[in-house]
């Protein structure tokens, strides 16, 4: 028995042992010295992860009596999680490396988060998903504050925890009123008593928590504040990493604890998520207006996506569920070409954030200024993209599940949401002249990453790597 | 050549792809290069094109030289023509390699602006010829891409605003069409525009919010596509992004914009308002005739006023198009043969009228009408171009303006006669902001120090002017040419939306006795 549940949790044992073995090789022998390699190795290794848990695993299996579930919809969000998380690391080596951060925690600690993450879209049950959560949250505030020395990313950490503190609080207290209506911590259980019986008032209230604090994680609108302050203040690396991997963890976990556990009853919260989605895209699309600094902008970005992201959620069918995973698999990929771009930004070794340092940059480096056209055109949604597709399968999926309001303030929300994407484009090709240009400082990587993630954005509208299929199947396992 | 829709189309693109990947360099070798690249690219799509025409069949009401195949997300890759888009096709690839040629002296980052223009042309084809709503709205919206670079980079002084109103104008009207697209998928579960147009959206009333919807879904969705074929026409009262847009964007930008971005809007209305929402449109058709009829005078007015003359013939366009709308939602043989001439005409001489502008502002850099007078006595054959263009703009007969503007009115006089009235009464105006135009500019005393060194034009531009001369005078005198080509598409189109007027009549009065 307990040998078969730990097959099914091997990759997750993989990559835990593997962290807490190169933490120790890393203390007892050269420390940071040893970074570069680590960083390779880690994402070497979650690469290989990817490919096994993508080309292996099949059907349902169930581990420790429902705690944790390997199931389609699990192994799509592992390998997107995997993978995003190994791109990040081989972008930042180079650029942390040059500015002195190369610590060798910082790819143990992706690599813990990474683990966190696993757990969080496996789990069946909600103990192991507030493990899986913490494991993956204390990780991310640690790496947040790397930069020891520096008061705006300390002050960053400092932010992201005490939030985050609070609204694993909230996700706490709600578990603990569904295990008190509900007599069980197990999703299983949680929605056989959901079927059967109407929902009670308690247990609504159980509900809502959990909502607020998963709301929190995924930075949905009220629960967004930290994203702004913390997407600034951390090295940019770290950024980009919380732009993508635990934003597509938080996102399937949100899907997996809704129609998990709460499958049966899809009216009950469905309008909670709507509000969510509504909120998150008009202050997402609003608030950015106003950035200038291009971090802070893309955290508007990322919470405005997350609200596009939840109508598929809301939708509560089945091809919502695969809207939504398409839409986060693609939204990963525009984000690393993006922070790819955005690590290049320097201007005498310093990284640059103002977008007014891009005017002109066109002409000094077309090709660049061509792939972040692509991404920006990409992230508004402006087709021939892939990011018009990704709005179009969950505006699909929202109008047919009766959705159409939302999916008209969906469309006007993208209409303003266009205007700083087109501002970033406009300052890249007919901006006035700078005075003081920026520099890109492109490595081989980062370069790779940019133009890759561009050319995926057309060469998508044609052919999708199996994706669709996949995240059709994924759908198919959560929502029955 | 059984996929040539899918080979015209994407010539220039190809072309686009060559010069983006091989040509590098910003000296004036590589700038010559890539406007010969440019040329010979849209010069060979215009010939390729002429297969089409002549493989077409005017008496098949159908859509012809079909190609299908799989897309992904259940849509499909599915281009053709019928009678009603294979002229617009044929427009298209006639213009550009017009605007190519207009664009020789240009000198700021000429690949890139030839690139704009080469992937904008196969953009435009495929909004044209694409048979499936997604690839449709693909084409549609994602011209607006090539056009916000093209005004906002080589644009006059303040193209910043230009091109971001532009953008934002029309892609806010273009989502909501997405969204009523979608609920068009969700209801009949194809995206197919053939087997849409047989499909049967509901038209029952219902109330939303409160307020009670006459022809229910159907009108909902009439109303989210008009939301966007009304600002890309433009119509009254959403048009004040086209002065704009024209004023700041290049000369080839500009007759790009009025010869083909806005015939989008009325092949729009053609190809899903009429067939796919008849009780939506018929619904609404009193206020589209009197949003027409008010567009024609009233922007002929604006138009009188003007002071910069790309401004000035910027409102005539909208004026045109109020013709154009009017024609369309008479929707009968006439009106709609006349609003489909309209829209081709309208391409020939509002191209040839910027061209005309671009003519003067490439020696003088001004627009400013004031600062012209006496033209014709050092550029006699500029004068006498100039003429025949504003005599077509002003719809003289033998001209192909006078065929468009008299059937739209004819169609238009037997469902509604006071808009023909009013609307009549605009083409007066435009004769007047026209000739007073065209007096202020070419006649009076040569006084002014700095026109005294004018050139008359050059070859090239001759060369430029003779196709646009040729077709104006030709569809003037012999308008068969096209509605030999349409006649049989519109009436079938006419006979299917009438049917479906009368069957929806039918359905309510049976409705209504039980």
């Amino acid at each position: 028995m307990i040998q078969a549940d730990l097959t099914i949790i091997l990759p997750e044992i993989v990559l835990a042992v593997y962290a807490m073995a190169a933490l120790l090789g890393a203390v007892y022998t050269t420390k940071d010295g040893l970074a570069p390699v680590l960083v390779w190795a880690t994402a070497g290794l979650m690469a290989l992860l990817a490919i096994w848990i993508a080309t292996n695993g099949d059907g349902t299996n169930v581990a420790f009596n429902g705690m944790f579930v390997d199931d389609g919809f699990a192994r799509f969000s592992k390998v997107a999680i995997l993978l995003s998380a190994a791109a990040i690391l081989v972008m930042s080596q180079e650029y942390m490396a040059r500015r002195d951060l190369l610590r060798f925690e910082f790819p143990l600690l992706v690599a813990l988060a990474a683990v966190g993450m696993m757990m969080m879209v496996s789990a069946g049950d909600l103990m192991s998903l507030y493990m899986g959560l913490e494991l993956q949250s204390l990780s991310l505030y640690v790496v947040a504050a790397l930069r020891r020395d520096s008061a705006k990313s300390t002050e960053a950490g400092l932010k992201y925890f005490v939030l985050g503190a609070l609204s694993s609080g909230l996700l706490l207290y709600g578990a603990s009123l569904v295990y008190g209506f509900t007599g069980t911590t197990l999703f299983s259980g949680i929605i056989q008593t959901v079927h059967h019986g109407d929902v009670s008032i308690g247990l609504l209230f159980g509900l809502i928590f959990l909502i607020s604090g998963l709301a929190f994680k995924v930075s949905a609108v009220p629960f967004h504040m930290w994203t702004p302050d913390v997407y600034e203040g951390s090295p940019t690396p770290i950024t980009a990493f919380f732009a993508t991997a635990p934003k597509v963890a938080a996102m399937a976990l949100f899907a997996r604890v809704m129609h998990d556990a709460f499958g049966g009853v899809v009216e009950d919260w469905q309008q909670v998520i709507v509000l969510l989605s509504v909120l998150s895209m008009l202050l997402g699309a609003i608030a950015a207006i106003g950035q200038r600094d291009i971090k802070r902008l893309m955290a508007f970005s990322s919470i405005a996506h997350m609200g596009y992201a939840l109508i598929g959620l809301a939708a509560g069918t089945e091809m919502g569920i695969k809207a939504m995973l398409m839409y986060l698999a693609i939204y990963v990929t525009m984000n690393v070409g993006t922070f790819a771009f955005i690590l290049m930004m320097e201007r005498d070794g310093k990284p640059v954030t103002d977008i007014d340092a891009l005017r002109l940059y066109s002409k000094r480096e077309p090709g660049k200024a061509l792939a972040v056209l692509i991404l920006m055109f990409s992230l508004a949604g402006v087709p021939p993209m892939l990011g018009f597709f990704a709005k179009f399968g969950v505006w699909q999926a929202g109008v047919s599940a009766g959705l159409t309001g939302l999916v008209i303030v969906s469309a006007i929300a993208s209409v303003i949401g266009a205007f700083y994407y087109l501002r970033i484009v406009f300052y890249m090709y007919f901006g006035a002249e700078n005075d003081d240009p920026i520099e890109t400082h492109s490595s081989p990587v980062l370069w790779v990453a940019l133009m890759g993630s561009a050319a995926l954005m057309l060469v998508g509208v044609f052919y999708q790597f199996g994706i669709e299929g996949a995240a059709a199947a994924a759908a198919a396992t959560l929502v029955n | 050549m059984d996929n040539i829709l899918s080979i015209v189309t994407f010539i220039p693109a190809v072309a686009a792809g060559i010069l983006a990947l091989f040509l590098h360099g910003e000296d004036v070798a590589a700038q010559r290069n890539a406007k010969w690249v440019a040329l010979v690219a849209t010069t060979v799509t215009f010939l390729v094109s002429i297969g089409i025409y002549t493989g077409f069949d005017p008496s098949n009401t159908g859509f012809q030289m079909v190609e299908e195949g799989e897309w992904l997300m259940g849509l499909k890759y599915k281009m053709g023509v019928d009678g009603i888009s294979v002229l617009f096709v044929l427009l298209t690839t006639f213009i550009m390699p017009l605007t190519i040629l207009a664009s020789w002296h240009v000198t700021d980052r000429v690949k890139e602006y030839m690139i704009a223009f080469l992937m904008l042309e196969t953009l435009m084809l495929g909004v044209f010829m694409a048979l499936d709503l997604v690839l449709f709205y693909l084409f549609f919206e994602a011209g607006l891409i090539p056009m916000f670079l093209i005004i906002g980079i080589w644009g006059g002084k303040d193209r910043i605003y230009a091109s971001f109103k532009f953008f934002l104008y029309t892609f806010l009207g273009s989502v909501l069409m997405l969204v009523a697209m979608v609920a068009m998928y969700a209801d009949a579960g194809t995206t197919d525009i053939e087997a849409l147009m047989l499909h049967h959206f509901s038209s029952e009333g219902f109330s939303v919010l409160g307020v009670y919807i006459v022809g229910g879904t159907q009108t909902l969705m009439f109303l989210a596509f008009f939301a966007s074929f009304a600002v890309k026409m433009p119509m009254w009262p959403v048009h004040t992004w086209l002065p704009d847009a024209h004023v700041q964007a290049p000369t080839a930008g500009s007759v790009v914009l009025a010869a083909i971005l806005l015939k989008m809007g009325g092949y729009g209305f053609l190809r899903f308002s009429l067939p796919m929402f008849p009780v939506g449109s018929a619904v609404m058709t009193d206020v589209v005739l009197w949003m027409s009829a008010i567009a024609v005078v009233y922007t002929s007015l604006v138009a009188l006023v003007q002071e910069d003359m790309k401004k000035l013939i910027a409102y005539s366009s909208v004026a045109h198009m109020g013709f154009v709308t009017m024609g369309i939602f008479a929707a009968n043989q006439q009106g709609v043969d006349g609003a489909i001439f309209q829209m081709l005409s309208h391409g020939f001489i509002s191209a040839a009228l910027f061209l005309c502008v671009g003519v003067i502002y490439d020696r003088m850099h001004t627009r400013d009408i004031e600062a012209y007078g006496g033209l014709v006595i050092r550029m006699p054959a500029y004068a006498l171009v100039f003429m025949l263009f504003t005599m077509a703009n002003v719809g003289l007969p033998g001209t192909s303006g006078f065929i468009g503007e008299f059937l739209t009115l004819m169609g238009t006089f037997q469902v509604n006669t006071w808009v023909t009235a009013v609307a009549a009464s605009g083409v007066i105006f435009s004769a007047a902001y026209a000739l007073w135009l065209y007096r202020r500019v070419v006649f009076g005393d040569l006084i002014k120090e700095s026109l005294k060194a004018m050139t008359d034009m050059s070859s090239r531009e001759r060369l430029i002017f003779a196709p646009l001369i040729v077709m104006t005078i030709l569809l003037g005198v012999y308008p068969s040419l096209v509605t030999d080509v349409i006649g049989n598409s519109t009436a079938a189109l006419i006979s299917n939306y009438d049917m479906a007027l009368a069957a929806a009549e039918a359905a309510n009065q049976s409705a209504a006795s039980h």
